[in-house]
């Protein structure tokens, strides 16, 4: 073929992603000449606002930044600012934390599976689309991300900006009754969490291996959330305390979101990364599952990612079980405080990925400086260069249609949550 | 032919749209009742459609985004506001009253690459707004009500009452006069469930001012519980900071 052919392919809107994106892609000649995730989502200038207020008011303040993952805003925040204060919460806490944790991942994990990417693979426009034909599937998807809000709204009151978390602990306690009430309720769903894993192994899947580097938390004993060490599968290694020494952020001129590269190069956060480092994390009953449906753990396929948010939401209905079995009303949900200056970190599992929080406090406990890295800003670079790698593959010969469907489906695998991915810092730019 | 319905988003963090997409089976019940003709993050993507419903979700802080909402004025017979960003300007709106190009400045490396106005403001700064429902996030019975009560023909009704009557219909322990702890219960409107005082805590007026709000009884007696005048403008400068009466009280207390 000599002719020449130039495609110019904008995509204004994203659609079933979460807050606002474009994606514009030039073609000259078989090669591509430009392509770039625009993120325009506005900023909204969080880290400038937090400078001045209380830690009382950091957890309602950063909620706000997300409303699908609030409560790993608040957990990154709360772990930080106990760093400073020099403050363990104890056991209870600890485990109302993991408790609100699984209801986010199952909340969002569902959210995504089925809102927004199963109808990719299933070929609808929507879900709601997708129902008149699948509507069993679509049910029990909408019924498990219900069963995620629910607990949030246990630990936290309401599901979207839970009003429940404090530097400290929680404000309340759930009564026993409520407890058993839910408990009962997740472990007649627990079939169905295992089920979701079945039917996301069983879609058609791209197959396309790709070389990537995968970052997640990890932590001695159990599948991370709120605690462990920075790795990836490159050797990395590190306290969430040196973060910003390895992993840096840049301006792009397309973008309101920040890009963050390790070492100066892309990698993946989210579900694909934490399963592909974590598996040997699972309880049995995950680690059966996943040798049950045959995909072998680390996957180099990025499109397993769905199945890695279906075998993360069994995982969470696993730990909240467990925790709901062992609950006790404390003496107390919190422990009081003692603000003092100094500088903490957080680093926690959102469901989309790692979620890294910086702040400088002053004798009151009032914010100096905060600096907040989320999880779409981690992947942004990554999604570029899937999106690069995997036309090629996919042929740039398709049609203008097939082409611009098969970006969209690349970009929302990854679950971008851009509302919450533009409000960074500068990093020193002038660095090299 | 079946009602049309848009959701868009401005300046937002997408929580006030869950209030859709957390409704469960009644989503599916939802798009039975109404043509969804454009919510983005739901799949339909059609922002210049003529819709009978528009929800706007965030509030205008970009040039572009004037031109969107006033376009969307054009293309809708009712416009909703759902949740603080967009009635009031939400949390973001603290950066009029700072410097707001400066601090982009401040962030961005590159700061003419980003297209932002130096204020968040509400959408009915920009346009007329037929119903605005409160709250930091709006739930999923505002938003069904508001569309069951049009499909009906009929005025939506909106709880007016204050954070306080419903601790009082839940019989609630007031957690001001028992604990001391400064609430903005008194002059918050309710719809929340008074989630906050049931959990032990102080509201954080994420419902917005309440009608016949008295910011001055509840400040003098926020100084009576001991807080510094810096605290009671953090107090009214929250979630709905740039809501006027709010905006107003907390000025009030600026040294």
């Amino acid at each position: 073929m000599t002719e020449s052919r130039h495609i110019n392919i904008h995509v204004p809107v994203l659609a079933r992603v979460e807050g606002e994106g474009a994606l514009e892609l030039n073609i000259r000649d078989r090669r591509i000449d430009e392509l770039r995730l625009r993120i325009y989502e506005p900023p909204r200038l969080f880290e400038k606002f937090l400078v001045g207020r209380s830690y009382r008011e950091v957890p309602d303040m950063v909620a706000r930044i997300c409303g699908i993952c609030p409560v790993a805003y608040q957990m990154s925040a709360v772990h930080a600012i106990e760093q400073v204060f020099g403050c363990d919460p104890g056991p209870w806490v600890r485990a109302i934390r993991r408790l609100m944790y699984c209801g986010e991942w199952i909340e969002s994990h569902s959210l995504h599976i089925h809102l927004l990417a199963a109808p990719d693979f299933l070929g609808y426009a929507s879900a709601p689309e997708m129902a008149r034909d699948f509507p069993r599937e679509v049910r029990r998807g909408l019924q498990l991300q219900s069963l995620g809000n629910e607990l949030i709204r246990l630990c936290g009151g309401r599901s979207v900006h839970p009003v429940g978390v404090c530097v400290g602990g929680f404000h309340h306690a759930p009564a026993m009754q409520e407890v058993a009430r839910l408990r009962e309720k997740l472990q007649a769903a627990v079939m169905d969490a295992r089920a979701l894993v079945e039917w996301t192994a069983s879609l058609d899947l791209p197959d396309t291996p790709q070389r990537f580097t995968s970052v997640a938390l990890r932590h001695e004993r159990e599948y991370p959330m709120n605690e462990g060490r920075l790795v990836s599968d490159t050797g990395l290694d590190i306290a969430i305390d040196e973060f910003a020494s390895h992993i840096t952020e840049h301006q792009v001129p397309h973008s309101t979101a920040f890009h963050a590269l390790l070492d100066g190069q892309p990698y993946l956060a989210g579900p694909l990364a934490r399963v592909n480092l974590n598996r040997d994390r699972m309880p049995q009953s995950v680690s059966e599952i996943m040798r049950d449906i045959g995909i072998v753990f680390p996957s180099s396929n990025m499109f397993h990612s769905i199945v890695a948010r279906a075998i993360e939401i069994y995982l969470a209905f696993i730990e909240a079980i467990r925790i709901l079995e062992d609950y006790e009303v404390p003496a107390s949900p919190r422990v009081s405080v003692s603000p003092c200056r100094g500088v903490g970190y957080g680093c926690t599992e959102a469901p989309r990925g790692l979620l890294w929080h910086r702040y400088e406090l002053n004798d009151a406990g009032d914010v100096d400086k905060a600096t907040i890295i989320p999880p779409t800003s981690q992947n942004q670079a990554r999604i570029e260069q899937d999106l690069h790698e995997s036309l090629q593959v996919y042929g740039l010969d398709r049609s203008d249609d097939e082409i611009r469907l098969f970006s969209e489906k690349i970009i929302r695998n990854y679950d971008p949550c851009i509302s919450c991915s533009t409000h960074f810092l500068k990093v020193d730019i002038h660095r090299e | 032919m079946k009602p049309r319905v848009a959701v868009h988003k401005f300046t937002s963090c997408d929580g006030c749209q869950l209030a859709f997409l957390n409704l469960g089976e009644d989503l599916l019940v939802l798009s039975e009742l109404v043509e969804i003709v454009h919510f983005a993050e739901a799949g339909p993507v059609d922002p210049d459609a003529q819709v009978d419903i528009a929800f706007v979700e965030g509030s205008v802080s970009t040039p572009h985004e004037i031109d969107r909402i006033k376009r969307i004025r054009t293309n809708s017979r009712f416009l909703i506001t759902i949740g603080a960003c967009a009635t009031a300007g939400g949390l973001q709106a603290l950066r009029n009253l700072a410097d707001g190009g400066e601090w982009i400045a401040e962030i961005y490396a590159r700061p003419e690459h980003i297209h932002s106005l130096a204020t968040s403001t509400a959408i009915s700064r920009h346009v007329d707004v037929d119903l605005e429902l409160w709250g930091c996030p709006v739930n999923g019975r505002q938003v069904i009500t508001a569309i069951r009560a049009l499909l009906f023909g009929v005025v939506p009704q909106q709880d007016r009452d204050k954070v306080c009557m419903e601790c009082k219909r839940q019989q609630t322990v007031c957690v001001m006069v028992a604990k001391g702890i400064p609430c903005m219960g008194p002059v918050t409107l309710t719809g929340c469930g008074a989630i906050c005082p049931r959990y032990g805590r102080d509201c954080y007026a994420c419902y917005g001012p309440a009608e016949n709000p008295n910011t001055d009884a509840i400040a003098r007696r926020f100084e009576g519980l001991g807080l510094l005048p810096r605290d009671i403008v953090r107090r009214f400068e929250f979630i709905n900071n740039a809501a006027p009466v709010f905006a107003d009280a907390g000025k009030k207390y600026h040294d």
